[in-house]
């Protein structure tokens, strides 16, 4: 066989065992990023706490804050295939359970996606200029409130870009969890690879397959960053001699 | 109840071993429009905001109608809500339309229904020329505009007063007038004004006393006409000549 016939046969036979682990890479990776820019989230909001009156809770904070510091190193630290050994072999032992290997997947994903989120929403929370943090307090919102409204949505917009990294690293990390089963794409390549005994063809079709998820993520992205910048233009509401009028600014003064 | 809105009473700020506030001491009453002047590093702002609690006092006392801000027990969200600030910067929402800017505050924090904010809104920007834009970002406004804006944000709160931190410092000369012709005419209605400024016009002719600050301290306290026609402070009449390039 040909090297072109060789990759019509594994297509022929094999591309449902592909396009399961496909699946299960893309649900890994989207419920990851998702969940890890929850964690993210959370711990921006909590770490950028004002600090309160009442010295019991400053004391509260202050613990909270060095054990989310040692959760950000740890898992920024470690390689997500070694945790995915220590969690899952780790649960085992402890509890006599073994966890399913597809719901261990999505907490290590998630958690460790979590660990570099936290600085990307610290760093996109700092570029925010303290001016609306103050704006916002000076009308009496609370710290979630103005969090909430006001500099979560801005700092979305802004760390967009390092999201859909994150997104796109997923996609192509999530193929170290074949050492504890996962049965995403790389775990079906090697299925698919030992079957056949086509090593390179079998690559060169799970390649194409993960460029496509990534390039299909990235264009997403980057559409969901434009309708998040919202319109340029706006409708200024009656001119000067005719209250009703309608003039529509379409460029940004 | 007190006939005063704020009694200050030996208000201390230090930054780390840098005393700002070496001790000031000032009433204000309902509907005073009161114009803090001063060099910069005189304290005026951080007084300012001290006032609105954005700064922690060192030391000495806030009363708000009697009641001491700095108390624990002090409702400090609700307080705010009394007691607006404008910002030399402005500090809008950029996330926000003009409109929205003006009602979050509302829905939050006044738990206000949409429509009730919507019309308080409404209202306020009207007053300060600005209803024609409620669909515009910030962004998308000149210096004066967001200001206007900004002022509406903390009237729409239904404020007491307003404190005031250099708002047109940060302007184009020709924006400055549409901001002082907005807080002139607040000032008309009756709301209580501390305005820390360098518009000395503003505050000969709209305010019911000017304070000059001077080192951490209140070094004179008077009605315009005496501060700007015969200050007996020598530092007043220092500071003057050189903002105002002319001897008193």
């Amino acid at each position: 066989m040909s090297f072109f016939e060789k990759i019509a046969y594994i297509w022929q036979k094999y591309s449902a065992t592909l396009f399961s682990g496909v699946g299960t890479t893309i649900l890994l990776a989207l419920v990851g990023t998702l969940m890890g820019l929850l964690i993210g989230i959370l711990i921006g909001i909590v770490r950028t706490l004002p600090p309160s009156k009442n010295k019991f809770v400053n004391g509260l904070m202050k613990v909270v804050n060095f054990i989310l510091a040692i959760y950000i190193e740890v898992f920024r630290g470690t390689p997500m295939m070694v945790q995915a050994m220590v969690i899952f072999y780790g649960y085992a032992k402890l509890t006599g359970i073994m966890l399913p290997v597809i719901a261990s997947g999505l907490v290590i994903v998630s958690i460790n996606t979590g660990a570099y989120m936290a600085e990307i929403v610290r760093g996109g929370i700092i570029s925010i200029d303290k001016g609306q943090f103050e704006g916002a307090q000076s009308i009496g919102m609370s710290h979630w409130q103005l969090m909430f409204h006001v500099i979560i949505p801005q700092v979305l917009r802004n760390i967009l870009p390092s999201v859909s990294n994150e997104f796109v690293i997923n996609i192509k990390d999530t193929s170290v969890l074949n050492v504890i089963y996962v049965t995403e794409l790389f775990f079906m390549a090697k299925l698919t690879a030992s079957d056949t005994n086509m090593v390179l063809e079998t690559y060169v079709i799970v390649s194409v397959m993960y460029l496509a998820m990534t390039f299909t993520v990235t264009r997403l992205l980057r559409l969901v960053e434009r309708l998040l910048e919202g319109k340029n233009n706006y409708t200024i509401h009656g001119s000067q001699s005719d209250p009703r009028a309608e003039i529509k600014v379409t460029k940004e003064a | 109840m007190s006939e005063y809105v704020f009694e200050i009473k030996g208000l201390v700020k230090n930054f780390g071993k840098n005393e700002v506030l070496k001790g000031i001491d000032l009433s204000v009453k309902q509907g005073e429009v009161v114009s803090i002047i001063g060099a910069s590093g005189s304290g005026k702002s951080t007084f300012l905001r001290c006032l609105n609690l954005l700064e922690q006092p060192t030391g000495g006392n806030i009363l708000y109608h009697g009641e001491c801000i700095t108390d624990k027990s002090f409702n400090i969200r609700s307080y705010r809500t009394k007691v607006g600030m404008v910002f030399q910067q402005f500090n809008l929402f950029n996330n926000m339309t003009v409109l929205k800017n003006c009602m979050i505050g509302q829905q939050t924090v006044l738990k206000r229904s949409k429509e009730e904010a919507k019309a308080n809104a409404l209202k306020y920007l009207e007053k300060v020329g600005m209803a024609q834009f409620i669909d515009a970002k910030p962004r998308q406004l000149s210096g004066g505009q967001k200001q206007r804006v900004a002022i509406a944000r903390s009237l729409a709160m239904d404020c007491e007063v307003i404190l005031f931190d250099e708002p047109t410092s940060a302007l184009d000369p020709e924006m400055v007038g549409e901001v002082l012709l907005v807080m002139k005419d607040l000032a008309e209605s009756g709301l209580t004004m501390l305005v820390v400024t360098h518009e000395m016009q503003f505050a000969k002719d709209v305010s019911s006393r000017v304070i000059f600050m001077d080192n951490g301290v209140i070094a004179e306290d008077d009605k315009p006409e005496v501060i700007f026609d015969s200050p007996s402070n020598p530092r007043t009449r220092e500071f003057l000549y050189r903002i105002l390039n002319k001897d008193i």
